[in-house]
């Protein structure tokens, strides 16, 4: 039977005003590795201690292969997990910390003896084997953890920030690893992690949850290229994507001196934000593209590209833009340039609900944004 | 939907706190509360084996009992006395073991010893030492020429008293050093270090940065060393049985001997009732100081 | 970039308000002083205990005497029967340390992980206990041992010790539990412990270093106890061994035998001088672990 994980309507409340869950529902397939991303107290730990049994919903479903496992302990759900902080157990070996989830459901000694070992050869562990927590640095307790779950063949990985404990070099190493390590595994895999580098390369499908609500469901390219709502827009992609606050005049958007075009099926607002990638900002070179004069205030240097910041001329309040220029244009602070971007490139938003503006329907698996602190049912 | 884990764990902790929790009342609460009722009987094994009711009875007795009240002056007079040596003194070594030096290690250590003794034991060596005809003391005044004769340390109301509190701050001091020290090793050496490039001098330091920080914790140990004084009984017992003539004598030590040698049970129960009262009383007072002082500093 | 580290600072600063001879003299001054502050006591009963009595006797004080003598030690062993009361307390002393550990160290873990209603009163009350003396309750235990018939029996010690002991056993590792990562109990529940496999196979090895140190500091307070084995142990033989000390006589009321008593005060604290030279460490993390709590 095909390996899946479902969460149904998943909400969780410590107290009446407490709720870091509020409404979550979705699919993973086998085969999938699902990241949960978000800031900070969105939710996502929660949700995957939930699916842990480390934490018990308030009210939804946990379903495991079509088997409700909400109320059941931990042990008992067949899942494994890489904690942040790898949690070997500091008095056992190595050897010791593997086994230890197969000795507890009694698997014969003989057949425990095998996986070990099929799971040293894989992550290079056999020369540790002897040694205990203590006396391993961070990425090697960080692959015991690994292998401590690799070895229980579970239903479902789950992996809570595996990565944020290793310095920076180490991180992207690993990271590239576990990419080819799960995409060997079976089983569905839920990722947590705030940061969206390991989110998008890693992942297959992309969870973006802010304030314990789900904001978009999709593959990393299409939350890149098609963010349902404000808040994903700027949540995905470094550096930030630029929004101007916009009047509109009927069926354009007044942007500095230009006026652009809002796309078919929009009904005429008073006022839209208009989403702009820097990485899609670029000097005018052209008379079909939409352009905005400005003065250069800031230029950083990135290595390969600069981000220059431009005041834009504009009758109304002061705009800026951020614009990431190859080394080949080059620009200085206090010049005047004019700006241009491709219309395809443009990302409406309502500039009340923040959701996303477009003529064509919503996608599936998109969810609605959610602004409001105060907890209201989903309609 | 009843979150079942939380409900687990709430019937553990309390299956593993309970065991404790009884342990604690039995010891702890019922003789306080069984001396609270005893003391409205009259109940004296030395005249009359049966217990009789009599109200307020032993207050009023106690009103008026001299020596209650002079036991009473003799436990605030070493209680006050200790404490406040045992702190200066303590504070003083505190400092002193803060900085990083040479043998540290072993000072710290030996630090530790007087208060890890047995207090009765330690009470014998002081008798000792203050003897009026051998004593270590008397001899190296003498040989210092500061007196002609030995002076009797333990046969003088007021001086038998200096000789309990100069045990008692030798026993406890050490072990004030040393939980003064844990709170001066848990402020960050970044403030000093601030203070330093400002140009502070080291006095500076530590009233703008070291007091103020370690007065919470100063506070506490204050409370629990007070609450000990008042209650100290082996170091006196033992040292000078509460002489010469009652000078030396504390509300324990009367405690005492009202039950263990003139078996005055109903009496000694009110004793015990008043003292306790007395402990909550004071202990309540500086508590309300201790929130109030911790609202207006804000801790760091 | 050269780093400046803290030691740096400090001196560099002391020189600068001139201060660094003066710390440079206090110091080792205080250092000094404090050393034979704490050593002096000891130090005259244990040279006490090795003088003839001729010696002790002397005026002025005999500080280096040219003869030595094992008499008051054999005295001790001889007209009293000193080696049953060091294996009294020990006694007493261990298996009290034993039971407020069992009793302490769950109610700890339950204090520290589990979310109790009313945790806080409950550490109140617990922290509150801490400041009756004994004095104020031997009465009422009294009555309890008379009418239990416990007199002059080990447990009419040892349940009272192990009450004692238990607000500190509770504090510390109370204290100990709450740093311990929540992650390890969580990756065994994901293995598959439940809670009794949990605590014995995981929690309780990497507790032993907290126990142990909790143990030695209930250890000491049993060992010098005084109040309750004063008055709960009359039997002579059965009696501790600060109470036997105290309580050492001559053969005749003006003889104070200073010589035996010197050695009974040497024998009774060389258990703990040894604790402490061993585990001084182990003591000061233990008591500041229960002072800091606040």
């Amino acid at each position: 039977m095909d390996k899946q994980l479902e969460l149904v309507d998943l909400r969780k409340a410590y107290t009446p005003q407490i709720i870091p869950v509020k409404d979550v529902s979705l699919t993973v397939k086998q085969g999938e590795f699902l990241t949960l991303l978000g800031p900070s107290g969105c939710g996502k730990s929660t949700i995957l201690r939930m699916i842990a049994g480390l934490e018990q919903p308030t009210s939804g479903k946990i379903l495991i292969d079509g088997r409700d496992v909400s109320r059941l302990s931990p042990g008992d759900r067949n899942i494994a997990m890489v904690f942040q902080s790898y949690a070997l157990y500091p008095h056992m070996t190595v050897r010791e910390n593997i086994a230890s989830g197969l000795k507890l459901r009694k698997t014969p000694p003989g057949e425990i003896q095998q996986r070990i070992h099929e799971v040293a050869d894989f992550l290079g562990l056999h020369e540790l084997m002897n040694r205990k927590p203590g006396q391993l640095s961070g990425g090697q307790r960080q692959r015991v953890a690994v292998a401590r779950t690799l070895v229980r063949r579970p239903d479902v990985f789950l992996l809570d920030e595996p990565l944020s404990n290793l310095d920076a070099l180490l991180r992207e190493h690993v990271r590239a690893e576990l990419k080819q390590l799960f995409q060997s595994q079976n089983a569905p895999v839920v990722y947590v992690t705030h940061d969206q580098t390991e989110a998008m390369t890693l992942s297959t499908k992309v969870a973006l949850l802010n304030n314990g609500f789900l904001q978009q469901l999709d593959t990393p390219e299409g939350i890149y290229g098609n963010p349902a709502n404000q808040f994903v827009a700027g949540f995905i992609g470094s550096p930030q994507m630029n929004f101007l606050r916009v009047l509109c005049d009927g069926k354009s958007a007044i942007v500095g001196n230009s006026l652009i075009p809002l796309p078919h099926g929009v009904t005429a607002p008073t006022e839209v934000v208009l989403g702009i990638r820097p990485e899609h900002v670029h000097l005018a070179n052209s008379e079909n593209e939409p352009t905005i004069h400005g003065q250069v205030f800031l230029v950083e240097n990135l290595g390969m590209h600069n981000l220059v910041s431009v005041q834009v001329d504009s009758v109304h309040e002061p705009m800026k833009l951020r614009a990431l220029m190859g080394m080949g244009e080059r620009v200085s602070s206090g010049s005047s340039v004019k700006l241009a971007f491709a219309i395809e490139s443009i990302h409406w938003f309502d500039a009340t609900t923040g959701d996303r503006l477009s003529g064509a329907p919503a996608k599936a698996g998109v969810a609605k944004a959610r602004y409001e602190l105060s907890d209201s049912p989903s309609p | 939907m009843e979150d079942v884990i939380r409900q687990r764990e709430r019937r553990t902790g309390w299956a593993l706190t309970i065991p404790a929790l009884l342990m604690l009342a039995l010891v702890f609460v019922y003789p306080i509360v069984r001396a609270f009722w005893q003391s409205f009987f009259t109940q004296n094994l030395g005249t009359q084996l049966q217990s009789e009711f009599s109200g307020f009875a032993n207050l009023a007795r106690m009103a008026q009992d001299g020596r209650f009240w002079q036991s009473l002056g003799n436990s605030a007079v070493f209680t006050v006395f200790s404490v406040l040596l045992e702190f200066i003194l303590g504070l003083g070594i505190a400092l002193v073991l803060n900085q990083t030096f040479k043998g540290r290690g072993i000072v710290r250590t030996i630090a530790i010893l007087p208060w890890a003794l047995p207090t009765a034991l330690i009470a014998l060596a002081w008798t000792w030492i203050f003897n009026d005809q051998y004593g270590v003391v008397n001899d190296i005044l003498l040989r210092l020429g500061i007196i002609q004769t030995g002076i009797n340390w333990l046969g003088n109301p007021t001086l038998a008293m200096v000789s309990v509190i100069v045990a008692d701050v030798w026993k406890t001091t050490p072990f004030i050093s040393i939980l003064l020290l844990a709170g001066l090793q848990s402020i960050p050496s970044d403030l000093y270090e601030a203070q330093a490039i400002d140009g502070a001098t080291p006095w500076q330091s530590f009233q703008q940065i070291t007091l103020p920080l370690l007065l919470p914790q100063i506070v506490i140990a204050l409370l629990f060393r007070f609450a000990q004084a008042f209650g100290i009984f082996d170091l006196i017992a033992v040292m000078t049985g509460g002489g010469p003539g009652g000078a030396t004598e504390t509300v324990s030590l009367y405690i005492y001997a009202t039950i263990m040698r003139y078996l005055d049970f109903g009496y000694g129960a009110a004793l015990v009732t008043v003292t306790f009262l007395l402990l909550v009383l004071i202990v309540a007072i500086a508590s309300y100081f201790l929130n109030r002082s911790r609202a207006t500093s804000g801790g760091v | 970039m050269t780093t400046v580290s803290p030691e740096d600072i400090d001196r560099d600063a002391l020189k600068r308000s001139g201060d660094s001879i003066v710390k440079r003299l206090i110091l080792p001054i205080s250092a000094a002083l404090t050393v034979i502050f704490c050593l002096a006591p000891i130090l005259w009963q244990l040279l006490t205990s090795f003088k003839v009595d001729a010696d002790i006797a002397a005026i002025p004080n005999v500080y280096i005497p040219s003869r030595y003598t094992l008499d008051h030690y054999r005295a001790l062993f001889e007209r009293r029967p000193f080696f049953n009361y060091i294996l009294n307390s020990a006694i007493v002393s261990i298996a009290s340390t034993i039971l407020a550990l069992g009793l302490g160290a769950p109610a700890a873990y339950a204090l520290a992980r589990l979310k109790l209603q009313g945790e806080r009163i409950l550490l109140a009350t617990i922290l509150l206990v801490t400041l009756f003396p004994p004095i104020l309750l031997f009465l009422g235990l009294l009555e309890v041992i008379r009418y239990l018939q416990l007199g002059n029996n080990y447990l009419a010690l040892i349940i009272p010790y192990t009450a004692i002991n238990l607000p500190l056993t509770i504090l510390v590792m109370r204290s100990f539990f709450q740093q311990l990562p929540k992650d390890l109990e969580d990756a065994a529940r994901v293995d598959g412990y439940n809670t009794g496999r949990m605590l014995l196979e995981i929690v309780l090895p990497i507790t032993i270093p907290a126990l142990v140190t909790t143990g030695i500091l209930t250890f000491i307070s049993a060992w010098n106890e005084f109040i309750f084995a004063l008055t709960f142990i009359t039997r002579e033989d059965m009696k501790t061994v600060p109470v036997a000390g105290a309580q050492l006589g001559g053969a005749s009321p003006f003889e104070v035998p200073y010589g035996p008593i010197a050695a009974a005060t040497v024998l009774g604290t060389i258990p703990l001088v040894l604790l402490v030279l061993f585990f001084q460490r182990r003591i000061v993390q233990g008591l500041t672990a229960g002072a800091v709590k606040g």
